[in-house]
């Protein structure tokens, strides 16, 4: 994976809140199809990294690029060429699947016919033919999640962001979910997610770990875990972030994200 | 004694059941689970445990008191911390602990010693509006203004949500110190991972209890047997998997598969020899239950 060229390129990244550093001096790269896991306890500054890399924020020193173009100069076409999906936003309620995925298909400036196809083929793949008329506020979480992260894919985007895509989701449709990232990964779909399920950071290809503002451990589960000399992740990421003081001075960061 | 005792409650909002036939007694003392995804019913069960809500059919007692009827004597024993923040963001920290103590009749200096432990670790915030605060710090003020006026019992819905494995685990600490001190506490989390820190635990789905037991009640209730099975490549493993007729449910479960068998009686050396044959470096072994397990056959069997 690591031979093609990066679709993340972070490179020194710096983004400060008057004299808070909420990202201090980040460096990653991140590959096509790759699924990387973007973890980090909470005030850690992964959201303020991820808004950086969605082109709704600028660094305050250091260079970015996402599918090539520059997070200072080219925010825009980074907004086209990716999708993001949230637990807290994804879908408009009081609209139905085709009426949602008519809207972001617009939004992403595809053509009518297009959306057309398109809608067809995700309905059809979902198993939501019944429901394709019905108000998302209608349907259950579980298909929500699922439709939610396939209408972030509907303008065929070469990166995803998922931010805590499957929180309160149950035991099942949780790792249904994770076969459709899979899927996603496997037709070339670069996947960028945090999560505070542990088991879920075994799943990822890579991961990142953020402390404080800065990048803790960087690998792959596996040899984060005989690094850490931890049985699992989740052990890894409580030796690690154990050592931060983040109580005492992340909080303009949190409240700034929230 | 009995602490909480509900019976046969139902509650549905338009065409939604929220809650269907749930009964359950949580004992004095106990720091009792409510496990499930969102949708399940928790915070409705909660809402009506601490008189918000109104069940439709059935009963419930909190210490005794009916929550329709001694709806007044209930908000003075209990203690509720909704899953939104909902404390004033616009008041300080104290202000806010303040305005808690004071509308139940209670002083902070007469029940600081309650709080001391999780309050003090905020008190050096004091002066900072609730609304600045970060998550874990939020948390701890939101516990603190729920205990403040010396409740009987505590209602903890989903205080965990969203919060990081650390901030999380430091959570757990507090709560076990506070089960020291005698409260009864009833607590709601989607993690699954977290009912094995309390006495018994309710796994909830759909508005229906689909069990209830301490946690190894519930894991010796499952009688399968469970095989871990790792190898390099994941996705091939799960599809070879699948196809074997052996196969009951196979599934992704942190860096292993875990695969059940349709037959009770399954070989290890058997499975594990099917499973070389396609992943020669693959691991196999039986493990115990997860109550993650647990909950996905439960889901399963209910459909």
């Amino acid at each position: 994976m690591n031979n093609t060229a990066p679709l993340i390129k972070v490179r020194d990244l710096v983004k400060k809140f008057g004299i808070f550093t909420a990202n201090d001096r980040l460096s990653f790269n991140v590959y096509k199809g790759e699924i990387f896991g973007f973890l980090g306890a909470n005030g850690a500054g992964k959201t303020t990294a991820m808004k950086i890399l969605c082109g709704l924020s600028k660094p305050t020193s250091g260079e970015a690029s996402v599918a090539g173009y520059d997070v200072y100069r080219e925010p825009n076409k980074i907004k086209n060429c990716i999708g993001y999906m949230s637990q807290k936003f994804s879908l408009y309620e009081d609209l139905t699947v085709k009426e949602n995925i008519r809207f972001f298909g617009g939004i992403y400036g595809m053509d009518r016919k297009k959306i057309k196809i398109k809608s067809q083929q995700l309905i059809d793949k979902l198993g939501l033919t019944d429901a394709a008329d019905k108000l998302i506020a209608d349907l259950p979480l579980g298909w929500r999640q699922k439709l939610a992260f396939s209408i972030a894919l509907v303008h065929d985007p070469g990166i995803v962001f998922l931010d805590e895509p499957t929180s309160g989701v149950d035991p099942i449709t949780r790792r249904q979910f994770w076969s459709l990232i899979y899927e996603a990964a496997s037709q070339g779909i670069t996947i960028f997610l945090t999560t505070h399920y542990m088991d879920e950071a075994e799943y990822c290809d890579r991961v990142s770990i953020m402390v404080d503002g800065r990048i803790a451990a960087l690998g792959a589960p596996k040899n984060l875990k005989e690094q850490f000399e931890a049985e699992t992740m989740n052990e890894v990421f409580i030796k690690l972030a154990r050592k931060k003081t983040h109580e005492t001075n992340s909080y303009k960061n949190e409240s700034f994200d929230k | 004694m009995n602490n909480v005792v509900v019976e046969n409650i139902s509650k549905s909002y338009e065409k939604v059941k929220a809650l269907e036939n749930i009964s359950f007694q949580v004992n004095a003392g106990e720091l009792f689970g409510f496990i499930g995804p969102d949708g399940a019913g928790k915070t409705s069960l909660f809402r009506i445990m601490v008189s918000l809500l109104v069940p439709d059919e059935g009963k419930a007692t909190v210490c005794g008191f009916d929550v329709v009827k001694d709806y007044k004597k209930i908000r003075n024993i209990a203690g509720y911390m909704p899953g939104k923040f909902s404390l004033y963001q616009d008041l300080t920290v104290e202000e806010n602990l303040t305005f808690f103590a004071t509308i139940f009749g209670a002083t902070i200096q007469e029940n600081y010693h309650l709080v001391k432990d999780i309050y003090s670790q905020i008190e050096p915030f004091k002066d900072r509006r609730a609304g600045a605060l970060s998550g874990g710090m939020k948390q701890k003020l939101a516990l603190s203004c729920a205990m403040i006026h010396k409740p009987d019992i505590l209602f903890l819905d989903e205080p965990t949500t969203g919060v990081d494995a650390v901030s999380r685990k430091e959570f757990w600490e507090m709560l076990h110190n506070l089960k020291k001190a005698g409260i009864t506490i009833i607590v709601s989390t989607p993690y699954m991972d977290e009912a094995s820190l309390c006495d018994r635990v309710a796994l909830i789905q759909g508005g229906s209890i689909l069990n209830i037991g301490t946690p190894s009640e519930i894991i010796a209730g499952f009688e399968k047997p469970v095989f871990a099975i790792r190898s390099g490549n994941t996705h091939q493993l799960i599809s070879d998997l699948e196809k074997y007729p052996e196969c009951e449910s196979v599934y992704p479960f942190g860096q292993y598969l875990h695969f059940i068998p349709k037959n009770d009686n399954i070989l290890i050396d058997s499975l594990s020899d099917t499973i070389h044959e396609r992943h020669p470096e693959a691991e196999v072994f039986q493990v115990k239950p997860d109550i993650e397990d647990c909950f996905i056959n439960l889901m399963k069997e209910k459909k």
